[in-house]
């Protein structure tokens, strides 16, 4: 405990006045709001196409790719971070030490370009 | 009050994680997970790890629950289709799950009897882990990177399609 974990109170206190907020609104259009429900009105798309089949149909792969790339690369750009903050203090050392961290994430790309990851078949 | 809020927090990660294992539809634990993210986060702030607990909050309650939300997707999820487990694998997952839980707290018995680790002023924050990064551990740094790599091959070889080039 260094004393900046105090810090977190005005978050604290507005993430509890945003939770607040939504659930005060819910609550009291659910109030004062009237409830008509038929079966027609509670269709998921009330004036649009009809719906038929099942929703639970298995997805393609495909998104599951890239979604896990994208998840590698918001990592990689997570390591920026404390470099950036650092960077003065590093110099040269930092900068060179950043340039093969990226460059290896280069190879990656360069991987992913050769094997058409990206590419929607 | 930090003991007020240890105890709030402890008490929401423990029931979310609760509710993880015992709602009904899958995507309803996903959902009940980011809260148990959200949670840990700030048990990563009450211990001064600044640092990690936005890494968590980005990373683990965003990105990786998409992930988790795309892996139900996948599967085929039907009423019929779902997979029902004979009653003595459940007997056996309560047994093991007691035994870890003896063997968890054996090992954190003797832990309030430990002394807190001296900290620096820019302890956990951006700064500070930066700097710790980059100079005694800038070899598992970069070893981490072609650790990417391999998760890069893993996800084209188990996701796509070969082709022949």
């Amino acid at each position: 405990m260094n004393g900046s974990t105090s810090e977190y109170l005005p978050m604290l206190i507005q993430s509890v006045f945003a939770l607040g907020f939504v659930a005060m609104v819910l609550i009291i259009t659910h109030l004062i709001g009237p409830s008509r429900k038929s079966a027609k009105k509670l269709e998921n798309f009330e004036c649009g196409v009809e719906a038929k089949g099942n929703a639970r149909l298995p997805f393609s792969v495909k998104y599951f790719l890239t979604a896990i790339l994208f998840v590698l690369f918001d990592v990689e750009v997570i390591f920026f971070y404390p470099w950036a903050t650092n960077f003065k203090e590093f110099g040269m050392d930092g900068l060179l030490s950043m340039a093969l961290f990226v460059a290896l994430f280069l190879l990656g790309f360069l991987y992913l370009r050769k094997k058409q990851a990206f590419k929607w078949e | 009050m930090l003991t007020i809020a240890f105890y709030i927090l402890s008490a929401l990660t423990i029931s979310s994680a609760l509710m993880v294992l015992f709602s009904k539809s899958p995507i309803y634990s996903v959902l009940w997970l980011v809260i148990c993210f959200f949670s840990i986060t700030g048990h990563y702030i009450l211990l001064d790890a600044h640092f990690l607990a936005i890494v968590n909050l980005i990373v683990y309650a965003g990105a990786i629950m998409v992930l988790f939300l795309y892996v139900i997707m996948l599967m085929n999820l039907n009423k019929e289709s779902e997979p029902q487990k004979p009653v003595w694998l459940k007997f056996a997952s309560v047994i093991t799950g007691c035994l870890l839980m003896i063997v968890l707290a054996g090992a954190l018995k003797g832990y309030s009897e430990l002394p807190p680790a001296a900290i620096t002023e820019d302890f956990g924050t951006a700064k500070g882990v930066g700097k710790v990064l980059f100079t005694e551990f800038l070899m598992p740094f970069e070893v981490a990177s072609i650790l990417f790599i391999t998760a890069m091959v893993g996800a084209v070889i188990l996701a796509k399609k070969h082709v022949n080039d």
